[in-house]
């Protein structure tokens, strides 16, 4: 599914290196994990395969079904079936939830030649996939999280995910700022979402969002690299000896 | 005082192009009151105060500057709602065209009539909110209007309309020159909405009298024509009684030249005034929102809204102020101008001020310029939206504060399909 070779980033504006060569393949079906010190490069790398401004790659590639997104703008990445959930989803005042929610799934569909969905249809779905989250009748009428609680603001963001039904999920720190319950019901709503044709690439400093999505591989990623690989236990380890311990080990 | 010379030859000009209308002498002497108000005043010149900002030579020059038609025909911007019609082409009033003028609690007549009807009500308003309007900053283009203007509308509300009456401006000549004046009356307990819509001419001056009785309400929204090269002076004088309600809003797109005055006295306790005003300009454009907004009285609210968005080189301006008098405690006063620059070459230009004498009062204003928010823009394409089209929903959202000023959600719904629709052709021929 998504297949990221030898990927170097440095930030456009200063000759500052971030990512110094990360390898990583995705499955269809499988649940990937990538867990790190603050400042080891998740972010930035969610942020280059989303497309946002600022980031320079230097070297490496990174294909979605054997597609080259780097070359591709955030809205043809978006309709290749890349999604990201924001770390900080962004308040946009004055753009009404549900019209934010019918644009971007018409001009996907557009963008991969299918028909606009009938508002009729689309009121069903999104209020269908709206009731699994908790996301009342208000929130899909307010301006696009705009006044939301950092655990509406998420919920909202795995909302656009099921809505989109993209192939490749990178969910950035989707945990934080969230309490208990709000990080099961967003678990919740992530785990509906696993399919067989579908991938997930999930970003966290804890190990305690793992508890609630369980992934098939963990990965540590350490200084623009991927220190070490391994099953799920590996985020339990992380979580026993820090990060520390473990890059310790590996040099 | 004598003018300077400058201004002495742009007034002798433009006076030798105009002839006082020859008509029944009801209106006569308000005519001539104008005309001495024009005499002392002299027409505007950059180097007055309020005009720094924008170039009054082709207001106030003798000839008109052609303005070619648009072509195109758009459908009027307030089709789908049921409401009396009264057409204007190039400034004149076309009957024929024009829906009859019967609509239950208002009656509407002529301006030409009346002398001839005997309106008392009219002969005794003309000019005079006008005139009050002219100090402290005098608005010669509004005197000459009342001195020469010889067609407009005359309403006089009584109960609560139940249909808006509709101002529809149609432009057919090249080189209009059109003065219209209207006069509206609005009584306690009445409750009017007045639509305007159309380029109405090549160089359009109009003012707009409203008399708001105490209790009374008074609604306006209107859209100034998309005709490229059109030039407009337009200025509204009200006057509020006790607790009586004046909302305006108004959309404009495109036009070379647009100065919208607005003149707001609010004279009863209680008294709510809103003037609201989204522009969107590409290229060649400046427009320009003067507001003068008094309060004289305790307790009453006023809000000024003000957005702009512009690109390739447009030119926006706000001059607003905010007049709190003596013993006018308990006053309400907001007031906000917002530019969008959608690239470097547009300019905003904004001058708001307050001037307070009361004590007891609360007054906010704020004035901002800025790009696009690149989070937010980047957020929606991350969603899959184009960048055009997610410029363009960043763009309403920055719209948004005033067109909620409307009241009425069927015409915030007409002014922003008309909004989408300027997008839309905006990015096809992108």
């Amino acid at each position: 599914m998504l297949e990221i070779k030898n990927l170097h980033v440095k930030l456009e504006e200063e000759d500052k290196a971030i990512l110094n060569g990360v390898n990583l393949t995705v499955e269809a079906g499988a649940v990937h994990a990538i867990m790190g010190p603050n400042g080891s490069g998740k972010s930035t790398l969610s942020y280059v395969l989303s497309g946002r401004d600022g980031y320079a790659v230097t070297d490496g590639s990174a294909t979605l079904e054997g597609e080259d997104i780097l070359d591709m703008e955030p809205e043809e990445r978006a309709a290749a079936g890349l999604f990201l959930a924001f770390q900080y989803p962004v308040e946009i005042p004055g753009v009404g939830n549900m019209t934010f929610l019918r644009t971007a799934l018409n001009a996907q569909r557009k963008a991969r030649g299918e028909d606009e969905i009938s508002a009729g249809d689309f009121l069903k779905l999104v209020r269908e996939k709206a009731k699994a989250l908790k996301i009342d009748a208000d929130m899909l009428k307010r301006p696009v999280n705009v006044g939301f609680s950092g655990g509406e603001k998420k919920r909202n963001e795995i909302l656009q995910m099921a809505m989109l039904e993209p192939k490749m999920c990178i969910l950035d720190e989707t945990d934080s700022g969230l309490d208990v319950d709000a990080m099961k019901l967003v678990a919740d709503g992530v785990n509906a979402l696993r399919d067989e044709g579908r991938a997930f690439l999930v970003i966290t400093h804890y190990q305690r969002l793992l508890d609630h999505i369980k992934p098939d591989v963990v990965h540590i990623l350490s200084e623009g690299r991927i220190i070490k690989s391994g099953g799920p236990d590996l985020a339990l380890e992380v979580e026993n000896n820090g990060y520390e311990g473990l890059k310790a080990e590996v040099a | 005082m004598a003018l300077p010379q400058p201004k002495l030859d742009t007034l002798e000009a433009r006076l030798a192009s105009l002839d006082l209308p020859n008509e029944p002498g009801c209106l006569a002497p308000a005519r001539a009151d104008a005309l001495s108000r024009l005499h002392a005043a002299g027409l505007p010149v950059r180097r007055d105060e309020y005009w720094k900002y924008t170039k009054p030579d082709t207001l106030t020059a003798a000839e008109v500057t052609p303005a070619a038609l648009l072509g195109e025909v758009e459908e009027p911007i307030f089709d789908g709602i049921d409401r009396v019609r009264l057409v204007f082409v190039d400034g004149v009033f076309d009957a024929d065209a024009s829906d009859d003028p019967a609509l239950a609690g208002v009656t509407i007549e002529r301006l030409s009539d009346v002398a001839t009807r005997d309106i008392h009500w009219a002969r005794d308003l003309y000019g005079v909110l006008e005139a009050r309007g002219q100090s402290p900053v005098a608005r010669p283009l509004a005197a000459l209007n009342t001195a020469f203007a010889r067609d407009g509308i005359v309403i006089h509300a009584t109960g609560k309309a139940v249909r808006p009456v509709s101002l529809e401006y149609l432009h057919r000549s090249e080189t209009s020159d059109a003065l219209l004046h209207h006069l509206i009356k609005v009584d306690g307990g009445a409750d009017l909405t007045v639509l305007e819509d159309g380029p109405a001419a090549a160089r359009f001056t109009k003012v707009m009298e409203v008399d708001v009785a105490p209790g009374g309400a008074f609604h306006h929204v209107r859209a100034q024509g998309r005709d490229h090269e059109r030039r407009a002076a337009t200025h509204i004088f009200a006057r509020l009684g006790e607790a009586a309600t004046f909302k305006t809003f108004t959309l404009t797109m495109n036009g070379v030249l647009t100065r919208n005055d607005v003149v707001v006295e609010l004279t009863g306790d209680d008294g709510v005034a809103h003037v609201a005003g989204a522009c969107v300009g590409d290229g060649d454009f400046h427009h320009d929102d003067t507001v003068f907004v008094t309060h004289d009285a305790v307790g009453c609210e006023s809000r000024q809204v003000f957005k702009k968005v512009l690109r390739n080189g447009a030119v926006g301006v706000f001059q607003g102020k905010i007049l709190v008098k003596q013993g006018a405690q308990k006053t309400d006063g907001y007031q906000i101008s917002q530019s969008l620059l959608l690239d470097d070459d547009s300019q905003f230009l904004a001058k708001p001020e307050l001037e307070i004498y009361a004590d007891d009062v609360a007054c906010s204003h704020g004035s901002t310029s800025g790009a696009i928010d690149e989070e937010g823009l980047f957020y929606l394409r991350s969603r899959g939206v184009p960048e055009g089209e997610a410029t363009d929903l960043m763009t309403l959202a920055f719209l948004a504060e005033a067109i909620q000023e409307i009241e009425d959600q069927r015409l915030a719904d007409g002014i922003l399909a008309r909004l989408q629709g300027w997008m839309a052709r905006r990015r096809q021929a992108a």
